[in-house]
């Protein structure tokens, strides 16, 4: 691997089977009445968010502090960023500071490797714009896989605002990379120029796509795409593409429903797909969420190898 | 009397069509004689075996900061940067603070420029108030001014309303003035990052699809026929943009165009790196478009090559892709990189590669005393380069006040030697003078 953790593309098929591996074992962690392990201890991981994000700062942090790391948290607001500071000035003073890794929320794409330049500390991008964010991707695979027993051939929809999603990108690259067969479903607006470079398959046509699936991922839709005109109204995006329980019944009996929240109920969701027990991984995305951070700090923060 | 003899180099003169090995008699800041063998006596004989002679270059777009971002650069610094890459005459566009766009500011850049002395400045005043596309500035004050100026523009941004550009090349007839149009539809580029392709589909940043480009190109063309004013098209960067001039120019539309040494060497691949020194506008586009460029250049669809020199203050472009400014500069790297990536490339010979940088430019706008033709009489504004000399871009070492060149650490061929601005070197043996 990578010093640093900034695209899923830097990962090989082999990277991503040892970051699920660790994760596995480091599941069982969580399950003790004393959720901590010693394996980080003095070192410091710094969680600097520019974006608001409770869900995924909240995950960084419980992931280092059950390896021992000090977690100093960072956030735009309230800080010097908010008077003016820049990335590289931030970046400056934590390096002063001797943090050991950075963990980066930004609304710029590509701000994790301006600072990655800046910095010795490892950096780790927990999602940057309308780029990417390969945990996400890594604990999406990692839940995956305990549904089925590998990604060869695995089929995974990804449904929603692809152009300006990071989930999707990253999970588009380490799927296509563990050889699942991806397939892409948006209205035109949604999906990036030259989306058929990107070694999946493309549908406009959600209930044509749906029945094949074995993963659909839905992708959370902002309000802000309608007013700027990428479809006309939230109503008619959740006719052609919410996954409604109409939608969940022509699904293959086996297959799973995934969303990387926060979840816009009744627009690309309705509440009793999200809520249902049988088929939907959404809570256990987030528990994964956990396991997969500790694996990617420890192995990228050089703790001891993993044996089973 | 003060004589100098350029001894024994190519003579480069795209004006008067000569290509071959002359001498250049400089006696008080003209061009006394051009001729083989000339007698130096009592002259200082500048050995210029094995080097190119040629007009000054003739730079149509450039941004000098001054007024209002002397941090990032100053006529001066920009004048020495201008000199070093050969340069005796530069432009300078319209987009400082205040605006160039009466005859007190492009009178007080010219003046400057003279104080300086390093090339001549010929500022573009600005085609509306401010910039700001609802009114025309007075461009018949800053014709008439001792600035003379005879080219308007808003670069930076272009002409929206169709209506304001047609008034705009009418009015100008009077002065037989030449409107510079920056081509970009902004709808189509509100937040754009980057060139729209599968790098900026990857990279996760809002693309400035071609069409942006060539739409505007095509509406201005058209405006430029119904008018009959001269259009001139800034840094043309697609290849639609490139074929829509040159189906114009086939049906007489009186058009002239410039591209930029950025745009015929690199690519959005350079984009990868999310360093904003990559960033531009109009931004870098794919293969197909360089290659489109250089054969614009060498059929002449494109008259000038036009560095576009952005200089942006360091801390302006070190910050997050998104927030950085767009603009890189090129006077001190254009004639190396049109000489690596055009004639070493094999798209244009070296003579018709001078022409595009001297006389081609000078066509396009007023600019006297500049572009040859090297004949008795003529002020000498000349420039010299080894054609053959390999040199590595060091952002470090340039004369410019800022650092964002695109090129450094790029080996090039091509190294300018002397700089003479009416006969006096503003640069020898590749050094300032001043």
């Amino acid at each position: 691997m990578d010093k640093h953790l900034l695209s899923a593309a830097d990962l090989t098929a082999a990277d991503i089977t040892r970051v699920l591996d660790t994760a596995a074992h480091l599941a069982k962690v969580t399950d003790r009445a004393i959720k901590k392990v010693p394996t980080l201890r003095g070192r410091t991981v710094c969680n600097l968010f520019f974006e608001d994000s409770t869900r995924t700062r909240i995950s960084f942090e419980l992931a280092a502090k059950r390896l021992s790391a000090d977690v100093i948290n960072f956030s735009a607001k309230g800080s010097s960023v908010s008077k003016g500071e820049s990335l590289k000035d931030t970046a400056i003073t934590l390096e002063a500071m001797g943090v050991d890794a950075i963990v980066i929320r930004h609304g710029a794409s590509g701000a994790p490797w301006r600072l990655a330049e800046w910095v010795e500390a490892v950096v780790v991008n927990a999602g940057d714009g309308t780029h990417e964010h390969p945990t996400q991707a890594l604990l999406d695979l990692y839940t995956m896989r305990q549904r089925f027993p590998g990604f060869d051939g695995l089929k995974v929809a990804i449904v929603g605002d692809v152009l300006h999603s990071r989930v999707a990108r990253s999970n588009v690259l380490a799927l296509t990379t563990m050889g699942a067969e991806v397939t892409l479903v948006a209205p035109p607006t949604l999906l990036p120029a030259r989306v058929e470079t990107w070694g999946t398959a493309v549908s406009y046509d959600l209930d044509a796509v749906l029945p094949k699936q074995d993963v659909v991922m839905m992708l959370r839709v902002q309000l802000e795409r309608q007013r700027a005109g990428f479809f006309p109204s939230l109503r008619e995006y959740a006719r052609l593409y919410g996954l409604d329980a109409r939608r969940l019944d022509a699904m293959a009996d086996h297959a799973i429903v995934m969303h990387p929240g926060p979840m816009n109920r009744g627009v690309e969701i309705a509440a009793e797909v999200a809520d249902s027990l049988e088929r939907s991984v959404i809570a256990d995305q987030v528990a994964n969420g956990i396991s997969v951070r500790m694996a990617l700090l420890y192995l990228l923060l050089g703790g001891p190898e993993v044996t089973a | 009397m003060t004589k100098l003899l350029l001894h024994g180099g190519r003579l480069v003169d795209p004006a008067s069509g000569h290509d071959g090995t002359a001498d250049v008699l400089v006696a008080d800041g003209r061009v006394a004689e051009v001729g083989p063998g000339l007698d130096g006596t009592g002259a200082e004989v500048v050995d210029c075996g094995g080097l190119v002679v040629c007009p000054g270059l003739v730079d149509l777009h450039v941004h000098l900061r001054e007024p209002g971002r002397e941090d990032a650069e100053t006529i001066e610094t920009g004048s020495r940067a201008a000199a070093l890459g050969g340069y005796t005459a530069v432009c300078p566009m319209p987009n400082t603070d205040p605006v160039a766009d009466n005859a007190g500011v492009v009178e007080m850049v010219a003046a400057r420029g003279r104080e300086v002395g390093l090339v001549d400045v010929f500022p573009v005043g600005a085609v509306t108030l401010g910039q700001r596309g609802s009114e025309l500035a007075e461009l018949g004050a800053m014709a008439r001014s001792a600035a003379r100026v005879d080219c308007f523009s808003d670069d930076g941004r272009p002409i929206r309303e169709a209506r304001l550009l047609r008034l705009a090349l009418e009015y100008a007839r009077a002065f037989d003035a030449v409107i510079a149009d920056h081509a970009e539809d902004a709808s189509l580029t509100d937040g754009a990052q980057m060139h729209e392709g599968e790098v900026s589909a990857m990279l996760g940043l809002a693309g400035w699809p071609a069409a942006a480009e060539e739409m505007v190109v095509a509406r201005d063309l058209l405006l430029a026929e119904l008018t009959g004013g001269r259009l001139h098209l800034c840094h043309v960067s697609t290849a639609g943009a490139v074929e829509l001039v040159r189906a114009a120019r086939a049906r007489g539309v009186r058009v002239t165009a410039e591209a930029a040494p950025h745009h015929f060497s690199l690519t959005d691949e350079a984009a990868r790196s999310y360093d904003p020194v990559f960033k531009v506008n109009p931004p870098l586009r794919e293969k197909a478009d360089v290659e489109a460029v250089r054969q614009g250049l060498a059929d002449g669809t494109l008259d000038a090559i036009a560095t576009d020199h952005a200089p942006h203050a360091r801390e302006d472009k070190e910050v997050e892709w998104a927030t950085a400014p767009p603009g890189m500069l090129g006077l001190e790297t254009a004639l190396a990189v049109t000489v690596t990536d055009l004639v070493e490339g094999g798209y244009l010979d070296l003579a018709t590669a001078v022409e595009r940088i001297t006389a081609g430019p000078a066509r396009c706008r007023r600019v006297p005393g500049h572009g040859g033709p090297v004949a008795p009489g003529a002020p000498a504004n000349l420039a010299v380069f080894d054609p053959a000399a390999t040199w590595t871009v060091d952002r470090a070492g340039l004369a410019s006040r800022a650092r964002n060149t695109p090129f450094h650490g790029r080996e090039l061929r091509g190294r300018v030697v002397h700089t003479l601005l009416r006969g006096d070197f503003t640069v020898r043996d590749g050094r300032a003078t001043r």
